[in-house]
């Protein structure tokens, strides 16, 4: 088994083909594309692949270390970061074959017109734990 | 086998070992082992006497930890014969355990979660679960919230606002996992409520009770949010509501108001309402005076404009919108609300856009979004 991160962007994925803001679809339209999102977690835990799944707010800052006794310094939030994760979702699968079976089909989620989003998602491998046998591989 | 029946002995019996002497960390353990062991045991063989069979079982178990932990720290003569067992007053015990796990040197989340163990008898996984966090951090934080009141002594009553807060907070955290949080919360209150007599805990016990009777209603069949004015009226639990507002009046009487009473009273007030056109919102703007007077806070402030918007129209409600912060949680949710009433559908829109954005939950998000796609949909046409 093997994790990956399907990740999901506000902003820095290439443009998807149904590129509509969702406050521009009908609330039909949007109930469709929050139950296929549900169904497919459901569906995986079915399976037993589902790992995790969160939301981010989009809007969040950056903090550094200021020195000794200083209290941290923090920035932004930046209206120009031009990389803006907006969730993720972990699953362990059999093969990089699954893993990418399973990101084209959150992939087709429904947006406006009930017409798939086409929506590019980020897929990435977890740099796993050693194997216990490592004179075979 | 009842498992809330049993949970609800956790208190006392935790109250009686460490009265005998066992410190609460130990006896807090041993209970919890003492509650497994009656889950195990007695679906097949149910004793007559739950709690006496928990209090032998539980300080039999604290005896074999406290002799393997080894006779280093503690003399075996202190543990070697078992206490008479007598009759305890298992009220104020009960009492005294809910001051100490809500104890003001304890954080928010750790008062939570030593609450849950030690006074509601969930165990470390339930509690892990409710929470979304891994077992092993939960154990950790309950493990250190012990030790923190280990030095706290049993003596003096605590103070019960600090108790309210830990229990609100229980209730508004929700309907995740399979521990029903709001359900434990009411429980947990209700026992207070009958552990000591004061006009502020029936005052949250009313509000839960009349915030949860409304949640058959205000989830849609995908998971969507119903706001308030668009609930069906007909699936809200009139049994709690009735209940709710007989607790609140009972304690209104006594003149001794304070915040949880003045919230109570507002979700009577809506719960009195046979149709959302017909809630009595100036007598709400009043209950929301009363309650700024009573806490100053912002929240009560930004919901008090919104029951201006409803009482004297949304003019006066944005006008009320004015005074407040713009970095306000939900502010801006509210204005969206107040111009759709005001006729102004594009800066609605816009707004519900820019506070679906900023919302603090995926529920809320939907939802605001939901209401700009609402708009944008009928500015098209």
């Amino acid at each position: 088994m093997a994790k990956y991160l399907l990740l999901k962007h506000y902003r820095g994925a290439p443009a998807a083909v149904n590129d509509v803001p969702m406050d521009h679809w009908t609330p039909e339209e949007i109930s469709a594309h929050v139950q296929y999102m549900n169904d497919f977690a459901a569906r995986l835990e079915q399976s037993g692949e589902f790992v995790d799944g969160q939301a981010l707010a989009p809007e969040g800052m950056w903090v550094r270390y200021d020195g000794e006794g200083r209290p941290p310094v923090t920035d932004g939030p930046f209206a120009e970061t031009k990389d803006l994760i907006a969730g993720w979702m972990v699953i362990d699968v059999d093969s990089r074959e699954r893993a990418v079976e399973l990101a084209g089909e959150l992939s087709a989620a429904p947006g406006a017109g009930g017409k798939p989003i086409h929506e590019w998602l980020e897929v990435r491998p977890f740099l796993a734990a050693p194997p216990t046998i490592t004179e075979c591989h | 086998m009842d498992e809330v029946l049993l949970r609800s002995l956790t208190p006392s019996v935790l109250g009686i070992l460490v009265r005998r002497g066992a410190d609460f960390a130990a006896a807090e353990d041993a209970v919890q082992d003492a509650l497994v062991e009656a889950v195990r045991v007695w679906p097949a063989d149910p004793p007559r006497d739950p709690k006496g069979w928990l209090v032998t079982v539980a300080w039999r178990k604290f005896l074999d930890a406290t002799r393997a932990d080894a006779a280093r720290r503690r003399r075996e003569d202190l543990h070697e014969e078992q206490p008479p067992p007598g009759p305890a007053p298992a009220v104020d015990d009960t009492l005294q355990l809910y001051f100490l796990c809500a104890h003001p040197s304890l954080t928010p989340s750790s008062a939570v979660a030593l609450t849950l163990r030690a006074v509601g008898g969930l165990t470390t996984r339930q509690i892990a679960q409710a929470y979304l966090v891994p077992e092993a951090t939960m154990a950790q934080r309950i493990s250190r919230a012990k030790r923190t009141v280990s030095t706290v002594r049993l003596d003096r009553p605590g103070d019960v606002a600090t108790v309210l807060r830990v229990l609100y907070l229980v209730f508004n955290e929700g309907y995740s996992g399979d521990i029903d949080l709001a359900a434990e919360a009411i429980r947990l209150t209700r026992q207070l409520a009958a552990a000591i007599d004061h006009p502020e805990v029936a005052g949250l016990l009313a509000l839960m009770l009349l915030h949860h009777a409304r949640r058959p209603a205000r989830t849609a069949p995908d998971g969507s949010l119903v706001p308030l004015a668009e609930q069906d009226r007909g699936r809200w639990d009139t049994a709690a509501i009735a209940e709710g507002i007989g607790i609140l009046q009972a304690a209104l009487a006594r003149d001794r108001l304070g915040e949880f009473q003045a919230q109570a009273a507002i979700a009577a007030l809506h719960a009195d309402a046979p149709t959302a056109e017909e809630t009595d919102w100036v007598q709400i703007v009043e209950w929301y005076d009363e309650l700024a007077r009573l806490t100053d806070s912002p929240v009560v402030r930004l919901n008090r404009a919104v029951a201006v918007g409803e009482a004297d129209g949304p003019r006066a409600g944005l006008a009320a919108l004015d005074a407040l912060d713009a970095s306000l949680p939900r502010r801006t949710a509210v204005a969206a609300y107040l111009h759709e009433r005001d006729g102004d559908l594009a800066t609605a829109a816009r707004l519900y856009a820019e506070a679906a954005h900023k919302a603090p939950d995926l529920a809320e998000r939907d939802h605001l979004t939901r209401q700009a796609a609402r708009l944008n949909s009928r500015l098209r046409r």
